[in-house]
């Protein structure tokens, strides 16, 4: 079942964990000794794909129809001839150099609808969308949302030098309408399959910025959506943690001005209940390293009106993991959660006790159950 | 035809790949002409502009290539290119 296989895209190779009684087991090291910036099964038909990060040979995307035993690579994305990407960050006022756009990396492989069972998304650095109509044998840039006027003007990198579009949410009801998160510019809606696209980012604030409400600029980390209510949506904001319960149209600050649930990159929802949500908070955007130096995750079960530091199972001792975006997933009471300082836990009851699978992993990039 | 030996860390990609003769004037020409050979191999050694990836290396007979956004850099009959990567990182 769901929840019985652990993927982790890590700096080393992708490591297919599966559940055994009450443990996990190591099944298989896939793509060893290549980073895997993100690697997760398609829902729909059982495939795993792969997001590859080779550091000479460029950015590959694999898949594999055998649960990992051996894998077939598929042409990675091509950002057409004539794309252009701004260099460096955005003053307004001020035109930035332009360079040829060039694939620099995977962020977010995501399936389409089940009513579209052709269809795959990409999300990449430096900020294209790209979306496959034959499951992977072609993938063509969302032309729409690459040509949208703020892009050259307002998108920034955020951590990477490029925008990266690294959240991708399909409506479970409407498969035409996507949203993505891309940071640095903030949320995108298509209600149209990606003809048309536009800023849903009422709400949120950039606080480091002159015109903090900005529309287009917006410095999401993560974007999530409840399955069974996709108009409540959450994300991991650089300046907090913000939710919505109009699909977008407005956000809420709903994260502690103090912390622990503030600032951090991973942001989960419940399957079902739409109020509850989980962060693991780090310092800040200056320290980034575990909230007060001890690892943490907070939960919400009331719409982010309060937040709970859930910290059973984790040490009591100084701490200094991050965990990435990609890297906390969850299959109905099960979490899991990796850190760049190569720590896997887990828990079996929605974060109120944990338990190490292993402190002796490369620094983990993703986190997904299969 | 000029003579092309490759870093073996490629054959993990491409198993069937070894050292091999290429008629080619330049070395774009040899990349698009071993690329045919080993279908996907260009992709591994330059982006989608054609230009080499940052830590790619190619040398033409033992100088390395000067051209690195087209790889205009000439073969003559008797050239030999190696291909290998820049190894880093822990």
């Amino acid at each position: 079942m769901r929840g019985d296989t652990l993927l982790l895209g890590t700096r080393k190779g992708l490591l297919i964990y599966e559940r055994k009684g009450s443990d996990w087991r190591l099944a298989r090291v896939a793509h060893s000794g290549t980073p895997v910036a993100y690697a997760s099964v398609d829902a729909r038909d059982g495939a795993m794909w792969a997001c590859l990060d080779h550091g000479h040979w460029g950015q590959k995307l694999s898949r594999s129809r055998d649960r990992g035993a051996t894998w077939e690579e598929l042409a990675a994305p091509r950002y057409p001839d004539g794309t252009e990407i701004s260099d460096g960050f955005p003053v307004p006022g001020t035109e930035r150099p332009r360079k040829p756009a060039t694939l620099r990396y995977l962020w977010v492989f995501q399936e389409g609808g089940r009513d579209e069972p052709e269809r795959v998304y990409l999300g990449t650095e430096p900020g294209g969308l790209f979306v496959s109509n034959d499951k992977g044998a072609s993938f063509e840039l969302v032309r729409a949302l690459w040509d949208h006027p703020s892009r050259l003007d307002a998108w920034a990198g955020g951590g990477r030098d490029q925008p990266g579009i690294h959240s991708i949410v399909v409506d479970p009801r409407d498969s035409r309408h996507v949203l993505v998160a891309i940071s640095s510019a903030g949320v995108f809606e298509t209600r149209d399959g990606g003809a048309t696209w536009n800023p849903r980012n009422r709400g949120t604030t950039v606080d480091y910025s002159p015109t903090p409400d900005a529309e287009v600029g917006q410095d999401v980390h993560c974007l999530v959506a409840c399955p069974a209510a996709p108009d409540r949506l959450w994300q991991q904001n650089h300046f907090g943690i913000w939710k919505s319960d109009d699909g977008a149209a407005n956000w809420i600050k709903v994260s502690q001005p103090e912390g622990p649930a503030r600032f951090g990159f991973p942001i989960a929802v419940d399957e079902r209940d739409a109020r509850t949500a989980w962060v693991v908070p780090a310092k800040g955007d200056q320290d980034r390293a575990a909230f007060a130096e001890r690892l943490t995750v907070c939960r919400t079960t009331d719409a982010g009106a309060t937040w709970t530091a859930l910290r059973n199972g984790f040490p009591d001792e100084p701490t200094f993991d991050i965990v990435y975006r990609h890297a906390l997933d969850l299959a109905g009471a099960r979490l899991a959660l990796g850190s760049t300082t190569g720590n896997v836990y887990w828990s079996d009851d929605r974060g109120e006790s944990w338990r190490a699978l292993s402190h002796h992993l490369p620094p983990v990039y993703s986190v997904r159950f299969a | 035809m000029a003579r092309v030996r490759f870093t073996p860390h490629l054959v993990r990609f491409f198993p069937d790949l070894r050292e091999c003769e290429v008629d080619a004037v330049s070395v774009r020409d040899a990349v698009r002409e071993l690329d045919r050979r080993f279908p996907g191999l260009a992709a591994y050694l330059v982006d989608e502009r054609g230009a080499l990836r940052k830590h790619v290396v190619i040398f033409v007979d033992e100088r390395a290539l000067i051209d690195r956004e087209a790889l205009g850099d000439p073969l003559g009959p008797a050239s030999s290119v190696y291909v290998f990567q820049a190894l880093s990182g822990g």
